[in-house]
């Protein structure tokens, strides 16, 4: 039932929140002022279930089902860049926001993207099915696990996913101190 | 430039300057078309504004002024080393009037070459003055598209129904029949619990069931506020806020868009809302304030 100012009630949040806490190893917290972080699960695949169950036998909404493969690329990359990339950036890997840090998400599988999308946990703003769909949610997905388990890295150096613009900046100040070098070797000193 | 070199004739010490006439009227066409590619890069700013053209104009500016500057090296200097001999006979100094009436004299060219160095000169400097114009007064800046009765509309143009919003989501609303670029016209609207809100006086009832519209330009720089943050556990978690990804200005949903944190110098300005027979959402009146950065000159 959850204690005043301590913990919220867990009636009601449904399996789809206890599966999103329990499987990213946010849950449990070590003190009630933390920001949970991502980490390995406290508890047993087996466990989990069983929490699971447990706190879906209260009442609330299911795990969401998403499956990548039904998604659009495209879509999901539009979709992303609208409404996630403010915080995650549009590599997904993560930033801040005041108060808090957005986690990275290349270890986020597609159900606990569904599940976040819908609990909006922590300082996360939620989206309901009226706003992107199973569609929209299934292509987020696919593009959120191709972008941050593929990424596209054309200079070799990744350099935080930023992009060309950051990886020509490096390439830039690298050449200009080579040529000064070359320059310095290859001149004539006036006599 | 005047002074005789070791491998000139000192008996000719005009002949550095006369070395070769077309070298010179090269290098004074070079200079004129600089000067007219600078004069477009002040068209360019004038009339399109296009940043590819003022772009191209100004490179094309400089490059043709290094080409004159080659050519006019080349001319005179020649090639290789010169050494200045300080114990030479006493030159030879050609009179005024020699130099004057003489034809086809170096004087009328060096006239031609820098009358087009100052013509260069002069279209390079209004290039680089003309754009001052805009650090004036934006005029974009306080005009907005927003008027009471106007309809929110998403990205596809679709008019936004207040049941699609969960608390505790976000998303970007423009009006309905306006431009969308202009900077007046982007929301961001916002689904709080409206037990959280603490709006001001006069304000009480700009929201609609907890949904509030604050424009989605920062006030700080102008980037577009993108960040939503809501508490999933309001007890022990910051309160809700937009903030700004450029530099982390944060502004409080639950209170008219003031500044909790971060460079922005005022509070967002906020569009009041209200709801539609059909549940669509419209605008209520007009922006709060002035919508974009806070350039000099506005007053909250």
């Amino acid at each position: 039932m959850g204690v005043e100012h301590q913990g919220p009630s867990l009636v009601g949040v449904g399996g789809l929140a206890a599966d999103f806490e329990l499987s990213t190893g946010r849950m449990p917290l070590a003190a009630p002022n933390l920001q949970p972080i991502r980490s390995d699960p406290s508890f047993s695949g087996a466990d989990i279930r069983r929490l699971v169950a447990y706190i879906a036998s209260l009442g609330g909404p299911a795990i969401p089902s998403i499956d990548p493969s039904r998604g659009s690329l495209l879509e999901g990359r539009d979709l992303f860049a609208l409404q996630c990339a403010g915080c995650h950036q549009i590599s997904g890997a993560g930033g801040v926001v005041t108060g808090a840090t957005v986690p990275a998400l290349d270890q986020a599988t597609p159900t606990q993207i569904g599940e976040a999308v819908r609990l909006g946990p922590y300082l996360m703003p939620r989206f309901g099915p009226e706003q992107l769909d199973q569609h929209q949610l299934d292509s987020i997905a696919l593009y959120v696990t191709q972008t941050t388990r593929h990424p596209d890295d054309a200079g070799g150096l990744p350099l935080g996913h930023l992009g060309p613009i950051p990886e020509g900046m490096v390439a830039w100040l690298v050449a200009m101190g080579a040529l000064l070098v070359v320059a310095r070797m290859t001149g004539e000193r006036a006599s | 430039m005047t002074g005789p070199r070791a491998q000139l004739e000192p008996e000719d010490p005009r002949r550095e300057v006369t070395a070769d006439p077309t070298r010179e009227l090269v290098a004074a066409v070079l200079l004129l078309a600089a000067a007219v590619a600078s004069a477009g890069f002040v068209a360019a700013y004038l009339l399109s504004g296009d940043t590819q053209l003022m772009g191209l104009a100004i490179g094309a500016t400089f490059v043709l002024l290094g080409l004159a500057l080659i050519v006019f090296a080349a001319g005179l200097a020649g090639e290789g080393r010169a050494v200045e001999e300080r114990a030479l006979p006493e030159p030879v100094q050609p009179s005024a009037g020699e130099i004057v009436t003489a034809p086809g004299s170096a004087i009328t060219r060096r006239r031609l070459l820098a009358g087009a160095a100052g013509v260069a000169g002069a279209s390079l400097g209004a290039a680089a003055i003309v754009p001052l114009a805009s650090l004036g007064p934006a005029p974009a800046l306080g005009r907005s598209a927003w008027r009471e009765g106007r309809r929110l509309v998403d990205d596809a143009g679709h008019p936004v129904k207040a049941e699609i919003m969960e608390t505790g989501s976000f998303l970007t609303a423009f009006p309905e029949g306006a431009s969308k670029v202009a900077l007046g016209s982007p929301l961001v609207v916002v689904r709080i619990d409206p037990s959280m809100l603490n709006p001001p006086p006069g304000r009480e009832d700009w929201a609609v069931d907890g949904i509030l519209a604050f424009s989605k330009i920062c006030t700080h720089a102008g980037c577009a506020v993108a960040m939503l943050r809501y508490p999933l556990f309001p007890d022990r978690e910051p309160g809700p806020a937009l903030v700004c990804p450029c530099h982390y200005s944060t502004f409080d949903v639950t209170r008219a868009g003031e500044v909790l944190f971060g460079p922005a110098g005022r509070q967002l300005p906020q569009l009041p809302l209200r709801l539609r027979p059909d549940g669509t959402l419209e605008a209520a009146g007009p922006m709060s304030g002035p919508v974009g950065p806070a350039a000099s000159g506005v007053d909250w």
